[in-house]
């Protein structure tokens, strides 16, 4: 989806259902689609779409009513929220740590659930910020400089 | 080196993507944790995997790769036949495993290395 906007920042929403394997992805690959479309450097695209896809398939696979990316495209930035409302991550710590994953056998069989979800969206973000509280829901919030990545930059993160 | 050097000299079937085979491969990857491929392949790479779900066309797609190769011979679903040709993914089939298709892919792309 794009809405329509006159010159100033747009933005693409993206409604993710829960479970719902067979379009896992799908939505994430048109999102880098559409940035490419609207002038976003390949490289900045292919961050935001690895971003999506990882927020997509977390939503697919761990989130109890689905939810929602929201991209918004700037001059210079692309903004990529991904929320949902639950469960909630008990421990966000031990979520981001690489190889962690409470991911079912069946997610587990199609090459999810290797616990490198959240590693790889704060990789490919300058800015990173995971909030969520059991009951109430997940929203992730990145930001990507656009044509400014630095790999050895600092991302600093923010949890609560 | 293009993918369809590769189809003629591996004898892979060509199951998606037909149109698509003039494009260039960067290099391989072989892995079936879709997050280990989205971390670590590169664009352009041609991705070996036993996995033949939608999803995989999404992987392919996002992480700019140039076609996925798929070990073990069985074909993908026709839904996802379909995918990756909207998506613009070629998909090649063979019947040799992965290791057996990854040293043959490695000497064709890096045949300094002995």
């Amino acid at each position: 989806m794009q809405e329509p906007t006159h010159g100033g920042p747009r933005r693409l929403v993206h409604h993710v259902r829960a479970g719902d394997i067979e379009h896992g992805g799908l939505a994430s690959a048109q999102i880098k689609r559409q940035l490419s479309g609207l002038g976003v450097a390949p490289q900045d695209a292919r961050r935001a779409g690895i971003i999506a896809f990882e927020g997509e398939m977390n939503l697919v696979v761990y989130s109890t009513n689905g939810g929602t990316i929201t991209v918004t495209v700037s001059e210079k930035l692309v903004d990529i929220e991904v929320a949902d409302e639950g469960p909630g991550i008990e421990d966000i710590d031990l979520a981001l740590t690489p190889g962690f994953s409470t991911a079912p056998s069946w997610a587990r069989e199609l090459g999810f659930g290797a616990g490198m979800g959240l590693c790889n969206i704060q990789a490919n973000a300058d800015w990173f910020e995971i909030h969520s509280h059991i009951g109430s829901g997940t929203r992730i919030l990145c930001r990507i400089e656009r044509r400014r990545h630095d790999a050895s930059g600092h991302r600093p993160t923010t949890r609560t | 080196m293009t993918l369809r050097d590769i189809v003629r000299q591996l004898g892979l079937e060509v199951v998606a993507g037909a149109g698509w085979l003039d494009r260039d491969v960067s290099g391989g990857f072989s892995g079936d944790l879709l997050s280990n491929v989205l971390a670590s392949a590169r664009p352009g790479n041609l991705w070996i995997t036993i996995q033949r779900h939608v999803n995989v066309v999404g992987v392919a797609q996002v992480a700019g790769l140039s076609g996925v190769l798929l070990a073990g011979g069985e074909p993908p679903a026709a839904a996802v036949l379909a995918k990756a040709e909207e998506m613009a993914i070629p998909i090649l089939l063979s019947r040799d495993g992965a290791f057996e298709l990854a040293g043959r892919l490695h000497r064709i792309l890096v045949p300094d290395v002995r």
